[in-house]
């Protein structure tokens, strides 16, 4: 086994972590891009060489950077997020309808066969695609002109499409979560778009079981089996065996099913992670104990992970794009805190040790291993 | 030569030291100063106006001579300090926190 290089986005700069396949010693590089925000870095899985990153600030705007060089060099590429067409209007928090105006790149999926193909989930919400390595971008309307559109509304950290998987035995199939939207499906390549949020219920919208207007906080899919979705939803943590046609509850016996990421173990498909956090209006672990939740059963059944974790006077929270999974074996499982803490487990969440503790607060992880 | 003073991120992003001089040829405003810096460093397109709306980015000021030249239309002209260059012209991110 190889390598393991941690991708960290933070509010104020992008680190990166490097450790061998043993998980115990790490040198961290950073910060890249220092003073801004990153929301999100992540390597391409067909050239693991080729990374991206979205950078940005209040002051200056949205920024990608790609490296070609596994982050040893990095270069400003092209930043212009034009909404096809006339953009027209989404709900506002008060009701009303306001403009839809671009405000940052939430999240980067790379292709899986093509390093120079990108997709990027951006607020307010819409999927682009790039097709030249992030030289030139464009959106694809399907989704935001999707009849519900003009009835999206966004949740509290802005109308954001935060979560992009791409099904990796039919890349046509994409899934892409909005909050507060919900999800939606395409199995033309981005082109047509269908929400797929039966089953859910939020009670925080008129209609309790809308088609759409549900905050789901982010999903997941293990590559093996990719018609299995789970979900750490705004309330509920959720799962679909049919490609997010219907949704069932598991949130079972966690001590809150509040929560913003989800990941699924590397090589147990049925092996799934959340960190619960106490509401909606406490972001911070309950009982001020910081606990990562195991599911072995693909749901319902949960144990809390705590060694190594703080089980005292911890209030800090775990954004959604902040939870990564490597692939060696034992498969290893990496999680940042607002607090600037990044956590790793060489041992499937059974023990923890901070790999940094004193970073800004952090946005989002990734992972790439090495073989 | 116009002289145009560029905020640190900006600095580092163009790879360039506090100030940067660009040619422009006729009457200078600030529509041609933008125009001619994002020419000469097109990695700085975006981050001062809107790439779709053109307007100045909302956190952005422009400042020459002591004065606060934000709010003037991009196609009046710049003060002649400016426009001989000896006085820079000012692009300051605003004091914003953060």
């Amino acid at each position: 086994m190889g390598a393991v290089r941690v991708l960290v986005g933070t509010r104020k700069g992008a680190f990166v972590l490097t450790s061998d396949a043993k998980r115990e010693q790490w040198d961290v590089e950073g910060p890249l891009f220092a003073g801004w925000e990153v929301y999100h870095l992540k390597g391409s899985p067909a050239d693991p060489n080729r990374l991206y990153a979205s950078q940005s600030t209040g002051w200056f705007g949205q920024l990608i950077q790609r490296s070609d060089d596994a982050g040893a060099s990095w270069h400003p590429m092209g930043n212009e997020f034009a909404y096809e067409g006339t953009p027209g209007t989404h709900q506002w928090y008060d009701g009303t309808q306001h403009p839809w105006e671009f405000a940052r790149v939430w999240h980067l999926e790379p292709s899986q066969s093509d390093p120079d193909t990108i997709f990027a989930g951006v607020e307010d919400a819409a999927i682009f695609r790039s097709t030249d390595g992030a030289k030139t971008w464009h959106e694809l309307p399907g989704l935001r002109n999707h009849p519900s559109g003009a009835s999206w509304q966004p949740g509290a950290g802005g109308l954001c499409l935060h979560t992009i998987l791409i099904d990796p035995t039919d890349e046509a199939r994409m899934y892409a979560a909005i909050s507060a939207a919900g999800v939606f499906r395409t199995d033309d390549a981005g082109q047509t778009w269908a929400p797929v949020n039966k089953g859910l219920r939020s009670q925080g919208i008129p209609d309790q079981d809308a088609e759409v207007g549900h905050c789901v906080h982010r999903i997941a899919m293990h590559p093996s089996r990719p018609n299995v979705l789970f979900m750490q939803k705004h309330w509920d943590v959720m799962r679909s065996d049919d490609s997010g046609d219907t949704w069932r509850e598991i949130s079972g016996n966690l001590p809150s099913d509040f929560g913003f990421p989800i990941d699924v173990h590397a090589h147990e498909p049925d092996t799934i992670y959340v960190v619960p956090i106490k509401s909606d209006s406490e972001h911070f672990p309950p009982d001020g104990k910081l606990r990562v939740y195991r599911s072995r059963t693909g749901g319902d059944e949960w144990e809390a992970l705590t060694n190594g974790l703080p089980q005292s006077d911890c209030y800090v929270n775990v954004l959604r794009d902040a939870m990564a999974v490597d692939s060696h074996d034992p498969c290893g499982i990496y999680f940042g805190t607002t607090g600037g803490q990044v956590y790793a487990s060489a041992d499937s969440g059974d023990s923890w040790a901070p790999i940094v503790r004193d970073l800004p607060a952090v946005l989002s992880v990734e992972v790439q291993t090495f073989p | 030569m116009i002289r145009v003073e560029l905020p640190a991120h900006l600095r580092t992003l163009a790879d360039v030291e506090r100030e940067v001089e660009l040619q422009i040829v006729g009457q200078v405003t600030q529509g041609r100063i933008l125009d001619a810096l994002e020419a000469q460093y097109p990695m700085l397109r975006g981050t001062v106006r809107d790439h779709v709306t053109q307007q100045r980015r909302p956190f952005i000021r422009f400042f020459a001579c002591g004065e606060d030249l934000s709010h003037e239309s991009f196609d009046a002209p710049v003060p002649d300090a400016v426009s001989s260059g000896s006085e820079p012209f000012s692009i300051v991110g605003a004091m914003a926190g953060g």
